[in-house]
């Protein structure tokens, strides 16, 4: 950038909330210098660095693969380390933690009710029998590979929960992030855990509770389509009791 | 202001009340307000429907002065507006249509786009039908 005294700058309004000195959060205005390759999250790191050492955030890989810098910008989710400050100016960038979270410290939020939920749908594979080692490996085809590649690609990073205004009105929604994990095990072929799944992803805290606002996909920085993975549960799900009221002797239980 | 599941244990954390004009943040959440309500204009057709059919269970008078209703402008324009946010809904509903139903041919998955055709296809079907039915 230009070696002048006139470099231009950007205002960052930053959401502080220090539990030990504050009941309500505030807001801090930052001037930050405005660079053609500075993300949001270079501006925080430049605030940490310069200008005030206190304001916690989370981050890590500052590549859009570890999913640890998602926050709000101007009410927007995002993974911070990929929305360009120079996308946002003229005019300044509200940065706050990420919605429908219980904020901990400043960007900072808990996600201990995801955590929760994740190990309640049981994401890994459930086999009905172990095949004996001398059988080799579970083989699968690319076609087969296709089918729950698109789930597999999330990164945990929380942006759909924001974006999702079911999750903010009831808490108790599992929430997009973890039907589509479950689905990612659901549609694998080597897993047999569909049933298990069922009996937590059939309730009103699970599928049913989604309306399909829609949102969680669009905000989705790896193109999972949590959306589309709970819309095709519930065809499923209503598939199943159809069959189990017509057809019972098909169902295993 | 904060309430919540965690301030019991773990006090210091901040938890915002949800607003209840969520909505109106965000052009994509007022689409999905406005859909939402779209159910009142399918509410009005069943209604009407059920009147119909109380008309023509009632009588001939009955039937006349029910139909005479149909044609007055207020009914006219409720009927506008009802079928404006049918046709809405209707559309909205089918363009979903792909995301919920994955079809296999053989290992092949069927395109999104065929799924939407079939789907509209399927409504032209049976809205002919419907008209044949009614009018012949
Ligand atoms: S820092 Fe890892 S995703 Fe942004």
């Amino acid at each position: 950038m230009s070696n002048s005294g006139l470099q231009p700058t950007i205002d960052l309004e930053v959401y502080r909330y220090r539990p030990e000195q504050q009941a309500e959060p505030t807001y801090d205005t930052f001037t930050v210098p405005l660079r053609d390759e500075w993300v949001i999250l270079d501006a925080l790191n430049y605030i940490k660095d310069e200008l005030d050492g206190s304001l916690s955030y989370r981050w890590s890989c500052r590549m859009g693969v570890c999913g640890s810098c998602g926050m709000m910008a101007n009410g927007e989710p995002v993974l911070t380390c990929a929305a360009f400050l120079k996308s946002y100016a003229p005019g300044s960038i509200r940065v706050e933690p990420l919605a429908n979270f219980p904020v901990a410290r400043d960007l900072i939020i808990s996600m201990d009710d995801f955590m929760e939920k994740m190990n309640r749908i049981q994401p890994w594979i459930i086999t009905d029998e172990e095949k004996p080692l001398e059988e080799g490996e579970y083989l699968q085809t690319p076609d087969q590979v296709d089918e729950y590649k698109q789930f597999s690609m999330c990164i945990n990073c929380l942006l759909c929960y924001s974006a999702c205004p079911i999750y903010g009105m009831e808490p108790s929604f599992i929430g997009p992030a973890a039907i589509a994990l479950a689905q990612r095990y659901n549609l694998d072929s080597r897993d047999h855990g569909q049933e298990t799944r069922m009996d937590i992803l059939s309730t009103d805290d699970g599928i049913w509770q989604c309306t399909f606002v829609g949102e969680c996909s669009e905000v989705c920085p790896e193109n999972v389509d949590p959306a589309g993975a709970i819309q095709r549960y519930k065809v499923t799900s209503t598939n199943d009791w159809w069959k189990s009221k017509l057809l019972p002797w098909t169902s295993k239980q | 202001m904060t309430y919540g599941r965690y301030q019991k244990y773990h006090p210091w954390l901040y938890e915002p009340r949800f607003p209840i004009l969520w909505w109106i943040k965000k052009w994509a959440y007022i689409r999905f307000i406005l859909r939402e309500m779209t159910s009142l204009a399918v509410v009005f057709y069943a209604v009407v429907l059920l009147l119909y059919v109380n008309a023509v269970s009632d009588g001939p008078e009955a039937f006349a002065a029910f139909t005479a209703w149909l044609k007055s402008p207020l009914s006219i324009s409720l009927h506008a507006v009802a079928f404006f946010f049918l046709v809405f809904h209707s559309i909205t509903w089918f363009n979903l249509a792909p995301k919920a139903m994955v079809i296999h041919i053989g290992a092949k998955k069927v395109s999104g786009s065929v799924i939407l055709a079939m789907n509209y296809l399927t409504w032209v079907v049976v809205t002919v039908g419907l008209f044949w039915l009614l009018t012949f």
